[in-house]
């Protein structure tokens, strides 16, 4: 049976003494395409974009993740995403880009615990320890594409569309519960 | 499983985040209306069907989204080279030998 997942009423999906994984509040997320002077678009949004695929970068509660050569991921509170779609717009004259508001698209699940690598690996063919705590990934996760974000050795966050979400909150759910059950 | 390189990612990463795209160095012609029924159709249908290194696109769809090139033994399945789309044709005699080391 799959689960209910919103970020419009976060939940904990499932707590064991492996992992925990919960659904995160809703946040601002725009996606961002541009080439040339990244510089002037780090400034307009505040943040200096990383360049190296899999970097972040964060200030004033906005943070940046590099996933492709010319594309980023931008997370900002949902009282910023307007202060931030008019900074960009006003650089779009001079530097076309290309910046598309998703905040509805996507839910993070916050995935933490001592065997959250264990957990994550259950859907992630690639080696998880090439991901360095404070770096982001888009990769293939189960069968979909999520970003993964490392921000301890054991603490992570995945983005997932929503379509994918119940899904991916099943095989959460029964991986934890499945590691856990190792523990006892 | 087949572990693949992304020249943009500069990571060695599993066959299930990409996807095969086809014969890489075919150009669409630069005038589509002046090319006779037999020359589009050599450009849209004809490959070579290579028995061995074969030029071929393949694009990191689960990662950073880009088409890339490579020359892979369909044969062996070995990737010899993978290389940004746009770069020049690498010269296979010289790729092999210096698998063959």
């Amino acid at each position: 049976m799959s689960k209910h997942i919103s970020s419009l009423a976060p939940s904990v999906v499932v707590d064991t003494a492996a992992a925990r994984v919960a659904v995160s509040q809703m946040i601002g997320r725009i996606s961002l395409r541009a080439r040339g002077d990244l510089a002037a678009v780090g400034q307009a949004i505040g943040v200096e974009l990383p360049t190296q695929i899999g970097a972040r970068a964060k200030a004033d509660g906005i943070e940046v993740a590099c996933l492709g050569p010319d594309e980023w991921t931008v997370l900002v509170s949902l009282g910023q995403i307007e202060k931030v779609e008019d900074a960009l717009a006003a650089l779009y004259p001079s530097l076309p880009h290309s910046m598309t508001e998703v905040t509805g698209r996507e839910v993070t699940f916050t995935i933490e615990g001592p065997q959250a690598v264990e957990l994550l690996s259950i859907g992630a063919p690639r080696d998880l320890s090439t991901i360095k705590v404070g770096q982001a990934r888009r990769m293939f996760f189960d069968g979909a594409t999520v970003v993964l974000w490392r921000d301890a050795e054991t603490s992570f966050r995945m983005d997932v569309w929503n379509s994918f979400a119940s899904f991916l909150a099943t095989t959460l759910e029964t991986g934890a519960k499945e590691l856990a059950a190792e523990l006892a | 499983m087949i572990q693949i390189h992304c020249p943009y990612c500069g990571e060695t990463l599993p066959e299930l985040e990409f996807a095969y795209a086809g014969e890489a160095h075919i150009d669409r012609p630069e005038s589509p209306s002046a090319q006779t029924d037999e020359e589009w159709a050599e450009f849209l249908f004809m490959r070579q069907n290579v028995k061995g290194p074969h030029f071929e696109r393949w694009r990191h769809l689960h990662g950073c989204g880009r088409f890339f090139n490579a020359v892979r033994n369909t044969i062996t399945d070995r990737f010899y080279i993978t290389y940004k789309a746009g770069e020049p044709r690498p010269d296979l005699a010289t790729l092999l030998e210096e698998d063959n080391k």
